[in-house]
């Protein structure tokens, strides 16, 4: 039985007529027209389709759509800005933190909400984190790279310090990045 | 690929949500964190004709400890159990097991009601609670009863539920003093399901001897497991590490694994020995050091 269903997607109301069975993945790309969000497996395995549903992610495989309903979701396309990419997809960039990019927008969404709650992880905890989302390319090194580059741009951003204290915070995150 | 269609249906209170499942018998199915359930609905495993959803249920989703019992509600999430600082500081077998639970993604939506109704032996939460000590509240149409995990885990995701009950929490006994738990998991990389998980929860008396313990197996037979031999025999004893290394044996003896994709039968039950000893000393180690 279709029903009309309305879901906020980066604070925007999408309205579609789906059935129950509708996966909020193929909502977010079919009837909002939002394409980031990727499938990359039938088995809630890869985490390409991670989006935030109340700024947690999860895989948006693996929820239907009428559940979605009355919360709020953030997708890739959510991120950047008035035009400016968020400092993490600038990080990404910078960092060579995606080869084919299929992975590329479960790890911004992944990296995104780790840095809404941490805004200074240890690599440890950035592996960890992203440990639900696969990549075939990169072998991480640069994905890890790329969010304590992020990492360090937003605490920038967010606190101004004097040079001497920023240069310890940089130097404090260069030691956690060799942590083995 | 894409579940069989369905009818869905939100409930804003628990006695509408057990009147839905009444109404529908075996057609309907409760739906959590949807982290068993969907996949096995994308695979046409389940077809489910009503999804009766109860995460708009306002109040269930409660963690805490009152009067001796840790009370988890039913949607309660995996994340949730990792990251409360009553289950790090009170109940490490619990927060070892959310740890290590699937992925951190599959974690912010699985409950871990949900695992136990799902009830494969290969969940961490089966193990882990049936160390604990753990007893369920199961709502139907006639009010609530409240059986022992153990009763309620019946076979290869089959429980003692009834198609119009609802698991509506899990009840833990809190630790008594000088009492330490802990889960370890051998898995071949993050969100897998274990090659095999041991979970235990100890006490001890003054004197160091052993008043309880638990020991919960994961992966290693038709649903989870309890090491009952292991478990008698801890009793009353000092951790030695002869008495840690029989309990190992008794643990592995207890287990019925199966040879698949992850491990032989017998790698698996040497696995459960070595797992066993290792999480008996540390649950020991924490008891005895608080
Ligand atoms: C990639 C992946 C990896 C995983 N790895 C692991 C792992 O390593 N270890 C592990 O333990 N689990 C693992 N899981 C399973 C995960 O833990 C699930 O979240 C959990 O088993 C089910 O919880 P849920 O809330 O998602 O339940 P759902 O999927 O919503 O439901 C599962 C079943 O329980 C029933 N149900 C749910 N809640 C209730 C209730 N309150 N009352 C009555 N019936 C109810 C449903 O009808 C259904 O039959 C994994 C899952 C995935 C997708
Ligand atoms: S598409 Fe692979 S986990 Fe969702
Ligand atoms: S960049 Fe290709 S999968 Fe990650």
């Amino acid at each position: 039985m279709k029903r009309e269903l309305t879901l906020t997607i980066n604070g925007q109301p999408y309205t579609g007529v789906v059935e129950p069975r509708r996966l909020l993945v193929h909502f977010i790309r079919e009837e909002a027209g939002l394409t980031g969000t990727h499938v990359g497996c039938d088995t809630t395995s890869c985490g390409a389709c991670t989006v935030l549903l109340d700024g947690r992610p999860v895989k948006s495989c693996t929820l239907f759509a009428v559940q979605a309903e009355g919360h709020a979701v953030t997708t890739v396309e959510g991120l950047a800005r008035e035009g400016e990419l968020h400092p993490l997809q600038q990080a990404f960039w910078e960092q060579h933190g995606l080869q084919c990019g299929y992975c590329t927008p479960g790890m911004l969404m992944t990296g995104a909400a780790l840095l809404e709650r941490r805004p200074d992880p240890g690599e440890e905890e950035i592996r960890r984190a992203i440990s639900g989302n696969l990549c075939r390319c990169t072998g991480y090194q640069n994905i890890v790279r790329a969010i304590q580059e992020a990492a360090r741009a937003m605490r920038g951003a967010a606190e101004p310090v004097s040079a001497g204290q920023g240069a310890a915070g940089a130097a404090s995150a260069a030691r956690g990045g060799m942590v083995p | 690929m894409i579940p069989a269609a369905f009818d869905y249906a939100a409930p804003g209170s628990l006695p509408e949500a057990v009147e839905l499942l009444r109404r529908h018998g075996e057609e309907a199915k409760v739906i959590a964190g949807g982290q068993s359930l969907i996949p096995a609905m994308r695979f046409r495993l389940a077809r489910p004709g009503v999804l009766v959803d109860i995460q708009r249920i306002p109040g269930l989703d409660f963690l805490a400890e009152e009067e001796g019992v840790l009370r988890i509600g039913p949607l309660v999430r995996h994340a949730e159990m990792e990251a409360s600082p009553l289950i790090r500081d009170r109940y490490p077998l619990l927060a070892e097991t959310a740890s290590v639970v699937a992925d951190p993604l599959v974690r912010n939506l699985g409950t871990v009601a949900g695992s136990l109704v799902h009830a494969d032996p290969a969940g961490d939460w089966g193990a882990a609670l049936l160390a604990a000590r753990a007893r369920v509240v199961l709502t139907g149409p006639g009010g609530e009863r409240e059986l022992a995990l153990e009763d309620f885990l019946v076979d290869t995701f089959t429980t003692a539920i009834s198609p119009d009950e609802i698991l509506t929490e899990i009840r833990v006994p809190a630790p008594a003093p000088r009492s330490g738990g802990a889960y370890l998991k051998i898995e071949r990389k993050v969100g897998d399901f274990a090659t095999a998980a041991v979970g235990v929860q100890v006490a001890f008396d003054a004197d160091g001897r052993c008043t309880a313990a638990g020991v919960g197996l994961c992966a290693v037979g038709p649903t989870s497991l309890r090491a009952r031999e292991a478990e008698a025999f801890l009793a009353g004893k000092r951790f030695e590490p002869e008495v840690l290394e029989r309990a190992g044996e008794l643990a592995a003896a207890a287990s019925s694994p199966v040879a698949d994709t992850r491990g032989s039968e017998a790698y698996k039950r040497d696995m459960v020995r070595i797992l066993t000893v290792r999480a008996l000393a540390r649950a020991a180690e924490r008891a005895l050091a608080a």
